[in-house]
């Protein structure tokens, strides 16, 4: 028997809320959203972890602006402190070097990082989640018990067939999904709330396009300014899904 | 993975079996740690001595270390973890998440990072001895 996993439930146990973000494919832009979610929810007075799940391409440390993470030993990790958030990636052990894993590898990693990691008494565990449906996905389904996915999407008609393939499977397993947003609009005419709501999922809501973005990766004042992250403050503040409440 | 945090995970499981099994106390249990993990044996096994209550209070901890083993899935060459051939940084990596190997070591014969940790990773709960 693996001992990590009777671990896992009590290294959680602090956490109020535990949100996926997550796609059916790559590129849509999950770790920006991520990134910028656990920034603005930080603003709002959260308690808030971000953990990148993205082993083989991580890359919020470099939205965030941060190439040297160093978390804490003590009787397990302590995530580092970086902007108020308690974040974590594999790139604080893998550095910058590639790290080619296969599917048993990853889920061991995976395992390894949920077993040891102390995130204390948090709000809100955003996860960046690695594209599409296959181990890590499947490895928070079965290890993180009260996991909420928040999917996101381009206009692109390819982007949300993989969308409708992720939210199946979530249905399935009644996993709650806080809806769909899409991100990386270009034009005026989308099809992506209708068919959203032929999902019976709740669409929160458009960002558009920005072409300077890339100039305010690695810098979170100059990200935070951007309209990108100014939409997402007001899709999280508009739907109303982003509340803890008082027990 | 850190020592402690090791250890608070063998003496969870370690509990949950024993509940399970409806035994009263528990007098020995048997673990397998992969090299990998590189884990400091005096820290665990106080760590495990400090943490144990309850059904575990009366327990013997019998710790077997694994030695760790890679076959290249490319050219098939197999070899032995030598701690020694990493830098300090590395290990301490290798040591929290065993597999930053992937980002730190490659075939020595034909290069690939595509080979497979036969044996010496993680850990496991091999044997649990008790009285119901």
């Amino acid at each position: 028997m693996d001992p990590r996993l009777s671990i896992i439930d009590e290294r959680l146990k602090g956490i109020k809320r535990i949100i996926a973000i997550s796609s059916g494919k790559g590129g849509v832009g999950k770790s920006l959203i991520a990134s910028t979610l656990a920034l603005l929810l930080v603003r709002k007075g959260f308690r808030v972890g971000l953990l990148d799940l993205d082993f083989t391409s991580p890359s919020t440390h470099v939205i965030l602006g941060v190439m040297n993470i160093y978390p804490k030993e003590d009787k397990g990790i302590i995530p580092a402190d970086v902007y108020g958030i308690r974040y974590m990636s594999i790139v604080a052990y893998s550095r910058d070097e590639t790290l080619p894993l296969r599917g048993a590898d990853l889920s061991n990693a995976l395992i390894e990082l949920f077993a040891v990691t102390r995130w204390g008494d948090i709000d809100f565990l955003v996860i960046d989640m690695p594209p599409g449906i296959s181990d890590a996905t499947l490895d928070v389904l079965r290890l993180v018990k009260k996991i909420e996915f928040l999917i996101v999407t381009t206009s692109s008609v390819l982007a949300f067939e993989t969308v409708k393939k992720l939210a199946k499977l979530l249905v399935e397993l009644k996993i709650p999904i806080l809806g769909v947003i899409e991100n990386m609009r270009l034009g005026e005419e989308s099809a992506i709330s209708r068919l959203t709501a032929n999902l019976g999922l709740r669409f929160l809501g458009t960002i558009p396009f920005e072409v300077d973005i890339e100039n305010a990766l690695g810098n979170i004042d100059a990200l935070l300014r951007t309209g990108f992250a100014k939409r997402l403050d007001e899709i999280i503040s508009g739907c109303g899904l982003f509340k803890i409440l008082k027990s | 993975m850190h020592e402690w945090a090791l250890a608070e995970a063998v003496i969870s499981s370690a509990t949950q079996i024993a509940e399970k099994e409806g035994l009263k106390a528990v007098k020995e249990v048997k673990i397998r740690i992969g090299e990998l993990q590189q884990v400091e044996l005096d820290i665990f096994e106080f760590a495990l001595s400090q943490l144990k209550t309850g059904i575990l209070q009366e327990a013997r901890f019998v710790i077997e270390t694994v030695r760790a083993r890679f076959r290249c899935r490319v050219c098939s060459y197999e070899w032995f973890f030598e701690r020694n051939r990493l830098t300090g940084d590395s290990a301490e990596a290798i040591h929290f998440i065993p597999e930053a190997i992937y980002a730190f070591i490659k075939c020595p014969r034909c290069n690939s990072p595509d080979f497979e940790v036969q044996e010496g990773r993680g850990i496991w709960l091999e044997s649990i001895i008790g009285v119901r």
